[in-house]
């Protein structure tokens, strides 16, 4: 019997970007509102995840061709750099610093680094999820 | 103005709590897995989407709180909960779970006839 999931494929379609804009949201509110790194970046493999329910291991590393132990690698530095590039300014390791800049489009914006370092952390929270999941779904 | 939105959310949140209390009864009460399922899937989709719809209005009167996720979460329950109720009773179906003895029509047991009928027809 051939499988049929068009209601799930056609839910999926539509929902993975919801779920993917809202992890993105939690994540750049996290300076101020509940939200951050660490649950944008599950909230996201989150949203990969249902692509890997509604379609098969293969499609879903054609649509998204990311290796994702090269992420975590990726990440680790971002964090790493962030805390190093204190270091420039003769300041301690992980010191970090803002200021308000005027953006083109979005005004008058503060920008901090511990964002930086926040995207560090998305980027390993979802690499080390996938990697976890994918070795498991591939495993006999 | 802001009383009688308040009492609307009042009545929005009581009318959700009172849904899914309905599907509540539903689960225990209904005979099979696909009934039950029935119950569920929209009793308590309509009941959670009230809730946060008198929440959604509660706090954009208290202090004018366009809340943009409760709006997202209305929309994301009303896409998202009907599938999860097919999906489940379609594996509830395929793993051969008994309907209720007293149910009178199955016409996806001669499914595989249809299928075999369909094929026939396109080779003609």
């Amino acid at each position: 019997m051939k499988k049929n999931d068009v209601i799930l494929q056609t839910v999926t379609n539509v929902v993975v970007f919801m779920i993917f804009l809202f992890s993105l949201q939690v994540f750049f509110s996290g300076h101020y509102h509940p939200g951050g790194g660490f649950i944008g970046g599950l909230m996201t493999s989150g949203a990969i995840v249902l692509l890997l329910l509604a379609y098969d291991i293969k499609t879903v590393s054609k649509i998204i061709p990311i290796d994702y132990k090269l992420l975590i690698g990726i990440g680790l530095f971002f964090a790493v750099a962030t805390g190093a590039g204190s270091l420039l300014f003769n300041v301690p390791f992980l010191t970090h610093a803002f200021s308000h800049f005027d953006l083109p489009i979005l005004g008058e914006t503060s920008l901090h680094t511990a964002v930086l370092f926040d995207t560090g952390v998305y980027l390993v929270v979802i690499g080390v999820t996938m990697t976890i999941i994918q070795t498991i779904g591939e495993g006999e | 103005m802001t009383e009688i939105i308040n009492v609307f959310a009042g009545i929005f949140i009581a009318i959700g709590a009172l849904l899914s209390l309905v599907t509540a009864l539903g689960i225990l009460r209904l005979p099979d897995v696909y009934t039950r399922n029935h119950a569920a899937s929209k009793g308590s989709t309509l009941g959670v989407m009230s809730v946060l719809l008198g929440a959604f209005l509660y706090f954009y009167t208290l202090d004018g709180d366009y809340n943009s996720r409760l709006i997202l979460a209305i929309v994301f329950i009303f896409i998202t909960s009907p599938v999860a109720g097919h999906l489940i009773s379609r594996a509830a179906y395929n793993t051969g779970i008994p309907m209720w003895e007293k149910s009178v029509l199955d016409e996806l047991k001669d499914k595989e006839k249809h299928e075999k009928d369909g094929l026939k027809r396109e080779k003609q």
